[in-house]
């Protein structure tokens, strides 16, 4: 094994950082890396199955082509809530605040966060914001979409902008702080030894995340500012009336907007590369192109915001280069799909829960990705523009790409979280569940785009109703695969074999320690001594 | 960085401010410094925002908006202005004080820093008042005198109110900021060893101050030449 540090004994009953100390003050004052990254476990997983029950809404009513189940106010209120909860409060938290949080510190050796206090604040500014959108969504909720397209927003809108549009500027400010504490750890706490090429891709990929938390997240919050002025003081920033101009809050919201696609997909690409290596006992294919790539898709996330605006009223010329960006994305993309494919061939492949995922991601991401280049070619977006084509592109790569690898490095990373072994045969059967149900809902949404169905509506011409079928009955199945997780993951942490150090004869420095660690996650200060992902040296027994 | 584990013998007073997550001093005043550098990068994109809004804006109107500038009133917009650099210039003795150890002179200049800071936002409330007496606040109640320009003015003026606004809101923080820097100073609690939170602040303060630099000529100095 690599950077032997020290080899932790199995199994007996100790101090660890869940039972260091007890009582509910010991969590909500924890400046603890790992537990922040537990109580952000708790309060995505509230938001996603929140967001969850919208889109089941939103899935009932088309299950026929009549607008029966609610009306059409009540359905735009229905899909602005389900983006708003799914992207502001699970997506972009999920992997980062949780996953991230726990394992930065432990995959670079350092006992904790560069600023602990930071990063509990942080969670509190999420919950602060949660708290304004949950009022809003109990007031009345927002019918905008999750876009808040002026002047829609500022002056026709009578649904609860305010307080969501609060809720998500208070938000953002978290999400600026985890990626300032994320860089500043990177830079400054890395254990002796661990060089920048020494890092875990997962690391390098929440560096990229971070920089666009830092680069991206307060043009949003301004963006959000200016609304808000504008539709409480008058300040007609936007106001046609006054000479602003609409277009312009398009141009700000998707700066930001599109690089939180980013935000969702590199940290989901670190939790695959980890799993690829493990399972397949194989160096990773090409580990500085991949660090590279994850770098690129960052910064080039910044330069193709044009593309959600092809059909706005942007010039035509603007329109061309915001394409042929667009394609350059495609790069370092399939950079990463290739090198992960690379690194599985003649590889000694296991067939465990966290790897079925990491297949899921990269074939799901693939169709997502190819589908975004239809998207970014000028001609084909104008045709597909705002239907179910776009609402299945993304949805590919954020349920089929994010929530996939969200899930397989939950999975992964379970027994270090918990200390527990959660029951393989129950997950292989979720993860199966889970693609099924994803393909299901999600394919047949290509088609009814393509044949010309709009999103954002409540009833739909009758010819369209066997695909919507079919998309319902896939989300019913993809809402039981949730489930399932949700249950045996909780189930475990009681009931669950106690997990080894190192289950899955891992290489990383998070796998050095006991599981779960203790609170300084390692018993004598971690030295790095050799490059990481070095597998296929010996044989290594799978115990999980 | 990764090996700053290997520095020698920290002072008593620095090491007893270490935080149990850092190595070393030199670790941690490493991180902090990043961390406020950070910041300003967000900072600047968050005005960035504003700055963007002005400059499309400003190139869609540039007659009315130099027109617009002229009801500002430039002696006190001066003033102002010398006011904030001299406050930069007590934050940067305050920081040199502390670094050098002088706890009298330290606490001296933080309060020069503080009553300079007051000054502006006191100035500055003086200006808005005009410009509401005059009308000039957008929304139902703006009126203005040239009714060709009246929207373009309004604009600038929604612009002129949103950018001051939070660059005054930035003031009021890194009066909090001082305040507490203050109370930690009679305390105190810096040291040549230890004074990041002067340091950072000191940062804050200047960004602050820059941001006002570019705000000064974009707003009150625009239409000088109709004069």
């Amino acid at each position: 094994m690599s950077a032997a540090v020290h080899e932790p004994e199995p199994q007996e009953p100790r101090v660890n950082y869940l039972n260091a100390t007890y009582g509910i003050r010991s969590w909500l004052l924890t400046r603890d890396h790992k537990r922040i990254a537990l109580l952000y476990l708790a309060s995505i997983t509230f938001f996603f199955f929140l967001g969850g029950f919208f889109a089941l809404l939103i899935r009932l009513e088309l299950l026929t082509p009549q607008g029966d189940l609610v009306q059409a106010e009540t359905y735009n209120k229905l899909f602005t809530m389900h983006g708003v909860v799914m992207i502001f409060f699970f997506l972009i938290p999920s992997i980062p605040a949780v996953l991230g949080n726990f394992l930065i510190p432990m995959m670079i050796g350092a006992k904790d966060l560069a600023f602990p206090r930071l990063n509990l604040l942080s969670w509190y500014i999420y919950i602060v914001g949660a708290f304004f959108t949950l009022w809003a969504v109990v007031h009345g909720g927002v019918d905008t979409g999750w876009t808040f397209y002026t002047p829609y927003s500022t002056a026709t809108s009578n649904s609860q902008v305010i307080t969501t549009a609060v809720g998500i500027f208070i938000t953002g400010f978290s999400s600026i702080l985890t990626g300032l504490n994320f860089i500043v750890t990177i830079h400054t706490m890395r254990a002796p030894g661990m060089t920048w090429f020494r890092l875990p891709l997962f690391v390098w990929s929440h560096y990229a995340t971070s920089l666009i938390f830092v680069l991206g997240t307060p043009v949003i919050a301004v963006t959000v500012l200016m609304v808000f002025v504008e539709r409480v003081l008058h300040l007609g920033l936007f106001d046609p009336a006054l000479g602003g101009d609409p277009i312009l809050f398009q141009h700000l919201f998707w700066f930001y907007s599109h690089p939180a696609v980013y935000i969702m997909i590199l940290p989901a690409m670190g939790v695959i590369s980890e799993v690829v290596t493990t399972f397949s006992r194989k160096n990773i294919f090409g580990y500085r192109i991949m660090a590279y790539a994850v770098i690129s898709i960052a910064v080039l996330g910044f330069l193709v915001w044009g593309h959600h605006m092809f059909v706005s009223g942007q010039s035509v010329y603007a329109g061309m280069i915001f394409s042929i960006l667009s394609f350059f994305v495609a790069i370092p993309s399939a950079v990463k799909v290739f090198n992960w494919t690379a690194t599985m061939y003649k590889g000694s492949i296991s067939y465990r829960t966290p790897m079925l995922y990491a297949f899921g991601f990269i074939g799901l991401f693939t169709i997502g990705g190819l589908t975004g280049l239809f998207l970014a070619t000028l001609g084909v977006n104008v045709h597909v523009h705002d239907t179910y084509f776009i609402i299945a592109h993304f949805h590919y790569i954020m349920v089929g790409g994010a929530i996939m690898g969200y899930l397989g490095g939950i999975h992964y990373w379970w027994p270090k979280i918990s200390g527990k072994l959660y029951p393989e045969a129950w997950a292989r059967f979720a993860a199966l569940v889970v693609f099924i149900g994803f393909n299901l809902t999600f394919f047949p949404q290509f088609i009814l785009g393509y044949l010309g169905m709009p999103r954002r509506y409540h009833a739909y011409p009758p010819e369209f109703q066997v695909l919507n079928v079919m998309s319902t009955a896939g989300a019913s199945i993809l809402g039981a695969g949730y489930i399932i997780p949700m249950i045996y993951l909780v189930w475990s942490m009681r009931y669950g074999r106690n997990a080894p150090a190192n289950p899955w004869g891992s290489t990383g420095l998070e796998w050095k320690t006991t599981s779960p660690p203790p609170t300084d996650n390692f018993a004598e200060p971690p030295v790095m001594t050799e490059d990481p992902y070095l597998y296929s040296r010996e044989e290594v027994e799978i115990v999980g | 960085m990764a090996d700053a584990a290997t520095t020698g013998a920290p002072g008593a007073a620095a090491s007893r401010r270490l935080q149990h997550q850092f190595e070393s001093p030199a670790q941690q005043k490493d991180a902090a410094s990043l961390g406020m550098w950070i910041f300003l990068v967000t900072e600047i994109l968050f005005f960035g925002g504003l700055f963007l809004a002005y400059t499309i804006y400003r190139w869609e109107n540039a007659r009315s908006f130099a027109h617009a500038s002229l009801h500002m009133d430039i002696a006190l917009g001066t003033i102002n202005t010398v006011v904030l650099i001299c406050s930069s210039l007590t934050m940067a003795m305050a920081v040199h004080s502390a670094a050098t150890g002088k706890k009298r002179l330290l606490i001296g200049f933080l309060i020069a820093t503080m009553l300079l800071g007051g000054a502006f936002l006191g100035i500055k409330a003086v200006e808005y008042t005009d410009h509401i007496r005059h009308h000039l606040f957008p929304g139902p109640g703006f009126h203005y005198t040239v009714p060709a320009d009246a929207r373009a003015a309004e604009m600038f003026f929604s612009l002129y109110f949103a950018m001051t606004g939070l660059h005054a809101l930035h003031m009021v923080v890194g009066l909090g900021l001082l305040t507490t820097l203050l109370v930690m100073a009679r305390r105190g609690r810096f040291s040549p060893e230890y004074h990041t939170p002067v340091e950072i602040s000191g940062l804050y303060w200047h960004f602050v101050d820059i941001v006002w630099i570019f705000l000064f000529p974009l707003l009150y100095l625009i239409g000088r030449h109709l004069k």
